[in-house]
């Protein structure tokens, strides 16, 4: 190719190492944010190093990527001063599969079904900040239900993947039973997306244009009754964490981070609230149908990981009392826009026109085409910002679809986190921020 | 959906027009409106100094860093005075007190694809940087740490550039001395 430009700075460059005690706040803040990365096999000499703990008392370990508290195959590199942390290094990339590259050669009615398996335990979340990314350069109007029945199927998504958070977080920390409650109440949740969708995970329910079906018979009955059943388990997780003696002492003051190093380290969601600063997109910039419906944003105080257990408890409970009110409010109407050529025609009607099979042929042997442009929108995702960057360039497939994942970003954090802390608080703390490697890596 | 978050900002715009002569201009660089957010179009040396400046107005949350490669989608519309480049870097800034964002895209020629870090400002873009130079070989100069993120260290070729091709799995069986 004529216009590629070979690049050489590929390869790993020199490792730099500031001397501690030269660093003012700015450097120490850049020290902070990137330190550390090792071409891998090379042995360092600590020598080398001017750091406080002697020159022979540090040494460098890998933790990951098949450690099993790094929540997949997140790598991180720590410096040991015996067993306390001198500074860290996450290392991603394990997971990544190109779903970007991927998104630009899948039509766009085929997008939902890549995006979804991003975030892996935030599914509806990738559909639905694509879809609407789509739409946004449409120019379609969902109807209102469709958008309800997103908010529905959102808030629920994020019950799930925050008990899937306390499961694990319990796990890591060593309440071990902790695991099996927060898997069996996700169950539940997880029964009712089978229920709408017909799978368990992966769904590719939110497409651009609307959903793929509407909610089934007797879902007003079936999310009451899951409304019902987790908020006094959540009772119980409160006496078996909050209240645990073991799990505080091993979450409070662990992994403390200020609302002004969060922000500038682009964190968001639970990870920012911990901290204090109050941020939520539902709120502070409403998208869908979210400025209808009451909630309140959960904030912590101190930026532990023991604020953002407890931001996602309570999220838990908010996202619980907004489901209620959906069902409430879900208007009757379609749940996709009616236009044939960015939604298939109903199944019965192939069979009776013509014209609804030609729309169906075309539909999903050449797509639709959107209008050329860009366009950003985000959604308030478990993890916090979840992003769609959409280039389209008039063709059926997208000329380029960058997703912000939260987590991607919000592991930036770690650094900061585990900087001064002990090994075992390491984990306390990867779990704390909660990451999904699928997300990260894309 | 798109709609509301216009009418959400439609007042700003008419606020920001108003003090300042056509064509609008954010810090010297030229804006245009599209779906209800500003976006910039700062010149490749004055990017920084427009990102800095749009920090000091108060947007003090780097959201998303990343970039495009218009090699095969060259004419696209641009404001009056900026070229197209084969690559774009666009930032998405977000001000947390004024509840709004801005997208800055800045042109960034194929022949010398280096553009200055913004880790200084935002040192949460160390990561999305280094996403842009492994995913399309663009050089962030200042950066720390510019090395491979996602791709392995001593992978060749930047894969999210359009002359990079998505290549084939190989499928066994077919070199395998077929029964027939």
């Amino acid at each position: 190719m004529s216009d590629y430009v070979p690049t050489v700075e590929t390869s790993e460059g020199a490792q730099e190492m500031r001397p501690r005690s030269a660093t003012d706040p700015m450097e120490l803040l850049r020290e902070q944010g990137a330190v550390l990365r090792l071409p891998e096999g090379v042995n360092v000499d600590p020598a080398d190093m001017d750091v406080e703990a002697g020159e022979d008392d540090t040494m460098i370990i890998n933790m990951g990527p098949q450690h099993p508290s790094t929540h997949g195959v997140l790598r991180v590199m720590l410096e040991l001063d015996g067993e306390t942390v001198l500074r860290s290094k996450p290392v991603i990339g394990y997971l990544h599969t190109g779903m970007e590259k991927t998104q630009e050669d899948l039509m766009y009615v085929q997008g939902s079904t890549n995006v979804t398996r991003m975030d892996y335990l935030a599914n509806f979340f990738n559909e639905a900040v694509f879809s609407w990314a789509v739409e946004d350069l449409l120019g379609v109007e969902v109807p209102p239900r469709a958008t309800w029945i997103r908010m529905l199927m959102c808030e629920l998504n994020r019950v799930s993947s925050h008990l899937l958070f306390m499961a694990t977080n319990g796990m890591d920390i060593g309440a071990t039973s902790m695991m099996i409650y927060g898997w069996r109440e996700r169950e539940l949740v997880l029964s009712f997306f089978e229920a709408v969708t017909g799978l368990r995970m992966n769904y590719n329910y939110i497409r651009p244009g609307g959903v793929a079906a509407d909610l089934p018979d007797g879902w007003e009955d079936h999310v009451l009754s899951l409304c019902d059943a987790i908020p006094p388990r959540l009772d119980q997780y409160d006496t078996l964490l909050t209240e645990q003696p073991i799990f505080r002492d091993r979450t409070e003051g662990v992994g403390v981070i200020t609302a002004e190093q969060a922000m500038a380290l682009s964190a968001s969601g639970p990870v920012l609230r911990s901290t204090g600063a109050s941020w939520d997109l539902r709120r502070d910039m409403p998208y869908w149908f979210y400025d209808e419906v009451e909630f309140d944003v959960i904030v912590g105080s101190y930026g532990d990981a023991f604020d953002r257990y407890a931001v996602r408890l309570n999220e838990m409970r908010e996202s619980l009392r907004i489901v209620r009110q959906i069902v409430e409010k879900m208007p009757k109407g379609d749940y996709r826009v009616q236009d044939k050529k960015v939604t298939p025609p109903p199944r019965a009607r192939i069979d009776e026109s013509m014209e609804a099979l030609i729309h169906h042929f075309k539909l999903f042997t050449e797509g639709f085409k959107v209008p050329p442009g860009e366009t950003y929108v985000a959604v308030e995702a478990p993890r916090g910002e979840l992003g769609c960057y959409l280039v389209a360039d008039g063709s059926s497939k997208p000329y380029r679809c960058h997703i912000r994942d939260a987590s991607f970003a919000n592991l930036q954090t770690l650094p900061v986190m585990l900087r001064g802390g002990f090994v075992a608080d390491a984990v306390a703390v990867i779990s704390s921020i909660d990451p999904v490697m699928g997300g990260v890596d894309r | 959906m798109s709609d509301e978050t216009v009418v959400d900002e439609a007042p700003e715009v008419e606020a920001a027009s108003a003090t300042e002569p056509e064509p609008e201009l954010v810090h010297g660089a030229p804006v245009v409106w599209a779906r209800g957010m500003q976006v910039a179009f700062p010149a490749l040396d004055a990017y920084y100094d427009t990102v800095g400046a749009l920090k000091a107005d108060g947007f003090d949350f780097c959201a998303d860093l990343t970039a495009v490669d218009y090699l095969v989608h060259g004419p696209r519309p641009l404001p009056a005075g900026i070229d197209p480049e084969r690559f774009e870097v666009v930032v998405n800034l977000l001000s947390m007190s004024a509840h709004r964002r801005i997208r800055l895209r800045a042109q960034v020629p194929a022949a010398e694809p280096v553009v200055r870090s913004l880790f200084e400002l935002y040192p949460g873009t160390e990561a999305m940087e280094r996403e842009a130079f492994d995913m399309y070989g663009i050089r962030f100069e200042g950066h720390p740490d510019l090395t491979r993120i996602l791709m392995p260290e001593d992978w060749e070729g930047h894969p999210l550039r359009k002359d990079y091709s998505v290549g084939r799995v190989p499928v066994q069986f077919k070199a395998a001395p077929a029964a027939r």
